[in-house]
């Protein structure tokens, strides 16, 4: 980006990140069904991500 | 370079009138699934502001237990059968935290859902907390939910409708890589037009909640064919288990046996586990002789998965015992994985979150595809270049 204007993202780095979050919503999702306690924590976090990055690209990424 | 290395022009174009048409049919649905199930995801926290009875909420003994301070199923059956004379028992269910059990009844055996009557009754003190209100606002939200109130046709055309949200996943994902090629991930145009504003916002809240949804659509759709698929196990798996019963007239409910000496039964065949309900005679869930307990594991994974033990309802003698089959056991795992009920309330508010973002999705693709914008030549051509190209051309 910052050399070429008009420069190309390959496609990992397109879904590197989506990637990153659907893997930790799917553990979320998956691991809370497997028991209580440490393991309903572990889902909160999990699909938390989603949320946590949302709430910094509409801060961090806004422009 | 114009074009995406692995896509022509034409490839992006025929994935975006996927993209686009497979959205235009399923968006006033999902819409409205979204936002009747959002007060859905919290239906046990608004029952329970609505209940009458905060001494039930928790604590006491757990009627699906075999604690000696119970009262015998038979004398609780026998209780609810005197509230509603005439009538017969169809299910009764249990409750692995409370003394709070269920009793349906319907004027016979194969009864239709609008002909049931369910009756709350605690098991500890044997009294009755009252019949299930069931036309209540959630009752409405949970009926426009599931089939609109067209059953099974509605239930099915809802799932044809999730199928489509799925194939508008999928197409949005391919669409995703070349819109964010020159874009770092998360970029939200807020200076710029309306239209390149809210294609940020498509693209940042779809991107997040790609996993969410589609656990939630698939699960969605595999719920929808929960009719159909109880009818397949009764037919073929049901079927086998009771074949030594096949073209006996269906036993008369005055020559049901005990149903504790069933429960006993059951109890034994799969020690450890509790039951979930008990399906009676010549209903959906079991054969025209036998009770049908449904028992559930005593760990979280296998407390999902059901067992049913079927009892001959004349003798109370077991004929056999079977893990449900895989397909319904994938129904009976998709239920939690679609309700977003099984992690606490935290989970719950995050089930809500992500439902609203994805009613944002949903909103902007609308807003997108009415709003004034370029032919689909010019749209793809949008795609193709992250909408780059607009503000420099200004």
């Amino acid at each position: 980006m910052k050399s070429a204007p008009h420069g190309r993202r390959s496609l990992w780095a397109v879904f590197a990140a989506p990637i990153a979050i659907a893997m930790a919503s799917l553990t979320g999702l998956v691991v809370a069904l497997t028991g209580d306690g440490v393991r309903d924590a572990v889902a909160w976090a999990g699909l938390g991500v989603p949320v946590a990055i949302t709430a910094w690209a509409l801060s961090a990424r806004r422009r | 370079m114009r074009h995406i290395p692995g896509m022509s022009t034409g490839a992006l174009r025929g994935w975006f009138l996927v993209h686009k048409w497979t959205s235009i049919v399923c968006t006033a649905f999902l819409l409205m699934l979204c936002v009747t199930g959002l007060p859905l995801i919290f239906h046990d926290e608004i029952d329970g502001l609505a209940e009458h009875h905060p001494a039930y909420a928790r604590g006491g003994v757990a009627s699906a237990g075999n604690d000696p301070r119970l009262k015998t199923l038979d004398e609780m059956l026998a209780k609810a059968l005197a509230a509603r004379p005439g009538e017969v028992p169809l299910f009764m269910a249990f409750d692995n935290d409370r003394p709070l059990m269920t009793v349906t009844t319907g004027p016979s055996p194969e009864a239709p859902e609008e002909k049931m009557t369910v009756q709350l009754w605690d098991r500890s003190t044997g009294e009755a907390v009252g019949e299930e209100e069931p036309k209540g606002v959630m009752y409405v939200l949970l009926k426009l939910h599931t089939d609109m109130f067209l059953g099974l046709p509605g239930m099915l055309f809802l799932g044809a409708m999730g199928l489509l949200f799925t194939a508008a996943i999928v197409s949005g994902v391919v669409l995703y890589a070349p819109f964010m090629r020159k874009l770092p991930f998360g970029t939200v145009r807020a200076g710029r037009s309306a239209r390149v504003r809210w294609l940020d916002y498509h693209n940042l809240l779809g991107a997040v909640t790609i996993a969410w949804a589609a656990v939630v659509g698939v699960t969605g759709v595999i719920n929808t064919l929960a009719t159909p698929i109880v009818q397949v196990w009764q037919t073929s798996e049901l079927a086998q288990m009771t074949r030594a019963y096949a073209g006996q007239p269906a036993l008369p409910p005055a020559q049901y046996g005990s149903l504790d000496k069933a429960m006993a039964t059951a109890r034994a065949a799969l020690p450890g586990a509790n039951p979930q309900f008990i399906a009676f005679p010549g209903g959906a869930y079991s054969s025209k002789h036998h009770y049908a307990v449904f028992l559930q594991g005593a760990t979280p994974i296998t407390e999902r998965l059901l067992t049913p033990a079927l009892i001959d309802a004349r003798t109370g003698a077991l004929t056999d015992a079977r893990p449900m089959p895989w397909y319904a056991q994938a129904l009976l795992i998709s239920q939690p994985l679609h309700f977003g009920d099984y992690g606490g309330l935290p989970l719950k508010i995050l089930w809500a979150v992500l439902d609203a973002f994805t009613v944002v999705v949903l909103g902007s693709g609308l807003y997108l595809w009415l709003g004034k914008g370029p032919s689909t030549s010019g749209r793809v051509r949008e795609i193709e270049t992250g909408a780059v190209l607009e503000g420099a051309a200004k």
